[in-house]
């Protein structure tokens, strides 16, 4: 059991996969120290306890990193074992948290981030085309999973609401940024529902960066990486 | 098919053979389906309609999906015995990430071995080698990876020692060359009757292989 260890996260606010580890660590009530990685130029600290990946998020409990946000949430979970609860305890509907954290992360985000390459409304189009499947799938999940309930855990946020709501701000941003609907509220109503009760939901709110904000941070990023390999 | 335990999967299958091991370990009775890839049963469409893949794990007319998720439910619902998984959370967190690695990095490094375009092997030759040597130096000069006892992550990388001579033929190396200390832990491994039960014979994967690139029309 974790309680009492020294918890620091080592991330960027505007990334969504440390918003994940922020929103467990919330859900816990667990206090820990922020340290503010600096992207365009990795940190020692970040380089020797990601190796592997160099990448944020990195969790340390006691100094010991752990790497990987969907690993980091489960571990969470598993080193604070007290209610609230992240993933569900019946192993078939763990099972099928894990199944679709996957996909999320496997196969729908990936599309996200090739509508963001994507050059011009065309292309960009034919990356929203792909993405229909997906989406509808999602959708699909939600209903099944949630049981009428508000969320994918019930009646409190989840493993699930917490992988697929982080993502939410940088898609809003790019819904801005492009002009274009990713996430159509007339053929995903039920997941536009979840959408603001995840958004304006008191775990969450101070921690998924407000779009507006990601789309000015989005366009300083491109411009010091276009400075930078100049 | 209501009760019991049902086993999608295609003998040569790096996932499928993780899967085998965890229900050997756990000593499941389990019905063993193959699958033939290139005409995959409606069984296989109807319980993994959006991948279409195996490994599927069938409980009680149920399916669960994607080795590591599988292994992990075995491990939960067969909970009182021979645990597959440490009970520390930060060693559960250290075998979660490098199963992932295993699972992500080192098939694809893989299977870009066989199926690359000659023009490319050399490229696919050092990527693969490269994630061998990293898993290497993670094994250290433990008996296992995760110490003392044999683990999750041996039981996701075990088999890959069944593909071993394919990958050496194809890319015209020697991962023993490469990578001493796979040798010594794989025959640790291979003592464990879970696992020599659970393992194809490697002349079986190389003629699979051969046999699937003609089909794909690489050869």
């Amino acid at each position: 059991m974790a309680t009492g260890s020294v918890v620091k996260l080592l991330g960027v606010w505007a990334s969504p996969f440390v918003n994940r580890v922020e929103i467990a660590l919330k859900i816990k009530s667990v206090e820990y120290e922020f340290i503010q990685e600096t992207l365009l130029n990795k940190s020692e600290l970040l380089l020797k306890s990601n190796p592997v990946y160099k990448k944020i998020p990195v969790l340390f409990c006691d100094e010991k990193p752990i790497c990987e946000s969907l690993v980091i949430l489960q571990y969470i979970d598993e080193a604070w074992p007290n209610s609230p609860f992240i993933l569900p305890s019946d192993p078939y509907d763990r099972a099928i948290a894990r199944f679709w954290a996957a996909y999320i992360d496997e196969k729908w985000f990936p599309l996200v981030v090739e509508f963001r390459n994507a050059e011009g409304k065309e292309a960009k189009a034919a990356v929203l085309e792909k993405m229909s499947e997906g989406n509808l799938l999602l959708e699909e999940a939600f209903i099944k999973i949630s049981k009428g309930k508000s969320f994918f855990g019930g009646e409190r946020i989840g493993y699930l609401d917490i992988v697929l709501g982080s993502l939410l701000g940088w898609v809003k941003a790019h819904e801005i940024m492009d002009e274009m609907k990713i996430l159509d509220d007339i053929k995903m109503p039920s997941l536009a529902e979840w959408d603001e009760r995840f958004c304006s939901d008191k775990v969450v709110k101070d921690i998924i960066p407000q779009p507006e904000k990601l789309v000015e941070v989005y366009r300083k990023y491109h411009k010091m990486k276009k400075a930078t390999s100049n | 098919m209501a009760d019991g335990v049902v086993l999608l999967d295609t003998y040569v299958s790096v996932f499928g053979m993780r899967v085998r091991i965890a229900l050997a370990e756990k000593g499941i009775q389990y019905e063993y389906k193959e699958e033939d890839l290139v005409n995959k049963s409606p069984l296989l469409l109807q319980m993994n309609p959006i991948h279409k893949k195996i490994p599927v794990l069938i409980h009680n007319g149920k399916p669960i999906l994607e080795s590591l998720i599988i292994v992990e439910y075995i491990d939960e619902v067969w909970k009182d015995k021979s645990p597959l998984m440490p009970s520390d959370p930060y060693k559960r967190a250290h075998a979660r990430f490098w199963v992932d690695y295993i699972g992500k990095k080192v098939y694809d490094a893989g299977r870009n071995i066989w199926s690359s375009k000659a023009e490319d092997q050399e490229a696919a030759n050092k990527e693969f080698i490269d994630c061998l040597k990293l898993l290497e130096g993670e094994l250290g000069d433990k008996p296992y990876f995760e110490g003392e006892n044999f683990g999750l992550v041996d039981m996701a990388f075990i088999p890959y020692y069944s593909w071993f001579p394919t990958f050496d033929k194809f890319g015209k190396f020697s991962i023993e060359a490469e990578c001493p200390k796979f040798v010594a832990w794989a025959k640790r491994c291979m003592q464990k009757e879970s696992v020599s039960k659970s393992l194809v014979d490697p002349e079986k994967v190389y003629d699979f292989i051969v046999m699937f690139r003609q089909k794909l029309g690489i050869a």
